[in-house]
């Protein structure tokens, strides 16, 4: 009886220990060794903001390769997106990396810069599907579809929508230009009106690729060639409606004896 | 998924999490020098070991800084309690974490993949410890803050609101209990800590002291023994109010 007693107290007590024990554990450590360790290792991420046609835009780099770009407020909410995307903080960097800025800014204004970009993180298809989208020129713009086909992928379609969803780095990869393939602009991750503006201020013709939409017309053909485009493709986009014949499909466009264009390759985009 | 395992994450489930985040109310410090901690709360989501090395294989410099996060607490509060003191324990953390990268990246992928990384990480942590100690006269190592409080003791996650008295007292008591852990030889110390207080298993404890799990398992209960006669002596034994504690 007693030693039951005895034993009793002696579990208690081992438990009252080791509840004191425990709470010893719960130390937090002090914020600034986070920041130490990556200062220490090189693996601190800095970004920088610049005016861009959708508002300040922010751009986090790694030494010299771009790793995260968005639109934010202020710098305190680019700080909760970056690190909701990567899992890794970025601080505003004291200045930037010699000739990044103005690179991304003769980017943003349409010249050819070759940026460097940090797509590691990505699957081998999202890569794939990013780097076509790459291809997009200024002022124009492709189907869903036309990445899936282009990448050797023509049934995935709605994979390449997510894929775009994931571009770390939007406007430098233009993930803007990539449209539903009845003309109608679709989704952006930013939203849908941030696509407009965006494909606006490069040149599009919004007025024109809403009506041609809602027409249903899906491709152009110039009556003096004999090949037919996408609606914003270089060649045919500026001629007048006299020039030019519509064609609502493929078919259509065979039909009337055309072939497809080697430039916007619309073929097989919705037959 | 990418090969990184858990960094690719849509632009959608970002916004998603943002929202989380700022519905959660403001982040406890707002500068961005100390963006560090910014968004932390939900932006946060749980990473296991396995995920982890599985991701750090795949990209060191992409995943580090998810795995400092991870165990921060964890080795800085080990550091506390084998040193008893709080910059000690910052330094040690600290200089673990950039040991374990540098080890981490001379490493074959297969070896990160397949490492059993608390118990590394703790095995790293007792190296940096060890080192230091070796290197500075033991007279210079303090017990206690010379304040006498440890600044980085976090309040337990309050289930019944405490009264600020209790909470004080409870803090004090805490206090005193690391001063005698510290007191421990340092041959009992190590292991009495990562059993007791990080939790550890015999076989874990094995590797990170590299020692036979026999032996571990002697000097935790040796260290125990110790512990609970040190306790007493301190006026800090279990008590009746531990028992009624510890049966409520």
């Amino acid at each position: 009886m007693s030693a039951n007693v005895d034993r009793t107290r002696d579990l208690a007590s081992a438990r009252a220990l080791h509840r004191r024990l425990r709470r010893l554990g719960e130390a937090t450590a002090p914020a600034g060794v986070l920041g130490a360790v990556l200062d220490e290792l090189g693996l601190a991420e800095r970004y920088l903001s610049l005016e861009s046609p959708i508002g300040t835009l922010y751009v986090a780099f790694n030494g010299g390769r771009i790793s995260g770009v968005a639109p934010a407020a202020d710098d305190a909410a680019f700080e909760r997106t970056y690190r909701a995307r990567t899992g890794r903080s970025a601080r505003r960097a004291e200045e930037a990396p010699s000739g990044l800025l103005s690179a991304i800014r003769r980017h943003l204004a349409g010249e050819t810069v070759d940026l460097d970009l940090d797509l590691r993180q990505l699957s081998e298809f999202e890569r794939a599907v990013l780097l076509k989208a790459r291809e997009i020129p200024r002022g124009e713009v492709r189907p869903y579809g036309w990445i899936a086909r282009e990448i050797g992928r023509p049934g995935a379609v709605r994979a390449v929508g997510s894929a775009l969803n994931k571009n770390p780095v939007p406007l430098l990869i233009p993930c803007h230009r990539v449209v539903k393939s009845d003309g109608q602009l679709g989704e952006y991750a930013f939203g849908p009106s941030l696509k407009r503006q965006l494909l606006a201020s490069e040149g599009l013709d919004l007025g024109r690729i809403d009506a041609l939409a809602q027409a249903g017309i899906r491709f152009v053909a110039d009556l003096a060639g004999d090949e037919y485009c996408l609606p914003t493709c270089r060649w045919v986009r500026d001629k007048a409606p006299s020039e030019v014949r519509w064609l609502p499909s493929v078919a259509a466009a065979r039909a009337a004896g055309y072939r497809p264009c080697s430039d916007c390759r619309p073929a097989a985009i919705a037959v | 998924m990418g090969p990184g395992g858990f960094a690719t994450r849509s632009w959608a489930r970002v916004f998603d999490l943002v929202r989380r985040d700022v519905d959660a109310g403001p982040a406890d410090d707002a500068g961005s020098g100390e963006a560090v901690r910014a968004g932390q709360a939900e932006c946060e989501e749980q990473v296991d070991d396995e995920t982890l090395t599985r991701a750090l294989a795949a990209d060191l410099d992409g995943t580090f800084e998810a795995l400092v996060r991870a165990y921060q607490d964890r080795l800085y509060a080990f550091g506390l309690r084998l040193t008893g003191s709080p910059r000690d324990a910052e330094e040690i953390a600290q200089d673990a974490f950039v040991r374990a990268y540098r080890a981490l990246g001379r490493y074959p992928a297969e070896r990160v993949e397949t490492l059993k990384l608390r118990a590394w990480l703790f095995q790293v942590t007792v190296n940096v410890a060890r080192n230091r100690a070796r290197t500075r006269r033991p007279a210079e190592v303090p017990l206690l803050a010379t304040d006498g409080t440890y600044e980085g003791l976090a309040d337990r996650p309050d289930d019944d609101a405490e009264q600020p008295e209790q909470v004080a007292e409870r803090q004090d008591e805490q206090d005193r209990v690391a001063a005698v852990v510290a007191t421990l030889p340092e041959r009992y110390r190590a292991a009495v800590v990562l059993r007791h207080i990080q939790g550890l298993s015999y076989q874990e404890i094995a590797v990170v002291l590299g020692q036979p799990a026999g032996t571990v398992k002697s000097n935790v209960h040796r260290g125990v023994a110790y512990l609970r006669a040190a306790l007493d002596a301190a006026g800090l034994s279990i008590g009746t109010a531990d028992l009624a504690a510890g049966r409520a």
